[in-house]
């Protein structure tokens, strides 16, 4: 039920803060989304969408903190490799 | 896609999963609050990639889980109504009520019409202004700032042939209840990454201190819950109680402000039923006043009946988890997502029901 999905923002319209909505590219199929939770939000930005609404642009370089924790993981546990 | 096929890497997972076998030096316990990391576990097996020493117990973070037989009950007569379009999200159609379920009413000619978003809702309003029009606006936090902006809208536009049945509840407050049990087993919680994206999770620091546990907040996928679980055991082991985000691409500690906001202007907390668990004080979102006309409780005032109809059914000690799925002797002979006996057999999020789609993790 909390089921939220990434997507890219391809398009912003609507002039309306209340109205802000955007559609959205989920790996090739393309929706309107509401933005209005997300207002800084820009095109190519990459956010988690949920019964229709933006609710977070997601963060690049903490994306990445996944795979990095896991470099130091092998690095610290297992030195000599 | 990307920001999803990254986290399902299993070499990746495989090193996570031998960081945590270096890790565990004793028996564990640890909850995922929500039903979609539930789903995840079951559907990626990831508990057979885990030191058999540590144990998942899955929380009662699924709302169709928990929504109270009292208010399914109201949906079955609203939706029973004549002149009524009753729209819901589709997993409420077969969660059983005292008597019925909106399938039922459905098959027997009711207007009951799935929406995919509550802002559908105010469109269908608009194109039936000669029916009365109602949403089952069921959720956690995750949900409350789409109801609410629904909700929002709707008094905005006037619009009178619209109503709201809540069944909005928070997690805070049920993970106090859970660690307030007698039984309680937990010992560590990932928190749920979709709740904390719209709430953060200040609010989580206090339980954690209060009750010495770790909280980790935590995303969906693969990576996600096996990194949860290792920050989760590594405190455990280090003697730690703290709360850690591990779902940071999307969590930031103080949430989303413009979403909390349209919450606490629609939305006042109340108490609510949870189902399965009884009673939990201030667990719940409620109209305010200047919203209360939209209230489909107060427009179709009735009495119902509100007790479970199958004894034999567990969900309640499974959403607390104190019981396992299969330690119900219901569970995938008189119990199955056809024909469920209890709303953790009929959410796709739901325990029971992610047992029995993904059968291996019965074991």
């Amino acid at each position: 039920m909390c089921l939220a999905i990434p997507g890219r923002v391809t398009t912003i319209s609507g002039n309306d803060p209340l109205m802000k909505t955007g559609l959205v590219n989920f790996g090739g199929i393309l929706k309107e989304v509401n933005l209005v939770y997300v207002p800084e939000v820009k095109v190519d930005d990459y956010v988690i969408v949920h019964v229709g609404f933006a609710i977070s642009i997601l963060d690049e370089k903490e994306a990445q903190k996944v795979f990095d924790t896991l470099n130091e993981l092998e690095n610290y546990e297992d030195p000599l490799q | 896609m990307k920001f999803v096929d990254e986290y399902r890497n299993s070499k990746e997972a495989m090193q996570l999963a031998d960081a945590i076998h270096r890790k565990t030096t004793r028996p564990w316990e640890l909850m995922e609050i929500c039903g979609g990391q539930t789903h995840s576990i079951a559907k990626y097996s990831l508990q057979d990639l885990l030191p058999e020493k540590i144990t998942l117990l899955h929380g009662p973070g699924c709302p169709v889980c928990v929504t109270s037989v009292t208010l399914i009950d109201k949906a079955v007569y609203i939706a029973a109504l004549p002149n009524v379009i009753f729209c819901s999200f589709g997993d409420m159609l077969r969660v059983p009520g005292s008597r019925e379920d909106l399938f039922t009413i459905k098959s027997k000619g009711g207007d009951i019409r799935i929406v995919y978003s509550p802002m559908d809702v105010l469109k269908i309003a608009q194109d039936n202004p000669d029916k009365e029009v109602v949403f089952f606006a069921i959720g956690f936090e995750t949900t409350a700032p789409a109801n609410a902006m629904a909700i929002y809208q709707a008094k905005l536009d006037d619009i009178k042939n619209i109503s709201f049945l809540i069944s909005q509840v928070i997690v805070p407050p049920a993970i106090r209840s859970i660690l307030e049990f007698p039984d309680n087993r937990v010992q560590g919680f990932l928190a749920a990454g979709h709740v904390c994206t719209i709430m953060g999770y200040q609010e989580y620091e206090p339980i954690s201190e209060e009750y010495q546990i770790p909280i980790v907040v935590t995303g969906f996928e693969p990576l996600d819950i096996l990194q949860g679980i290792y920050l989760c055991i590594k405190q455990l082991e280090e003697g730690r109680a703290e709360v850690e985000n591990q779902y940071s691409r999307s969590v930031r500690k103080e949430g989303n402000l413009p979403a909390q906001k349209n919450i606490q202007e629609v939305f006042q907390i109340v108490s609510r039923q949870w189902r399965g668990i009884g009673e939990i004080a201030q667990s719940g979102l409620g109209l305010r006043e200047a919203y209360s006309r939209f209230d489909a409780e107060k427009k179709f005032p009735c009495e119902v009946h509100g007790q479970e109809r199958f004894a034999e059914c567990i969900s309640g000690l499974v959403l607390q988890g104190i019981k396992k799925p299969h330690d119900c002797e219901a569970f995938g002979k008189s119990c199955t997502p056809e024909s469920p006996l209890g709303a953790t057999m009929v959410s796709t999020e739901g325990a029971c029901a992610a047992y029995y789609r993904y059968q291996s993790v019965q074991s």
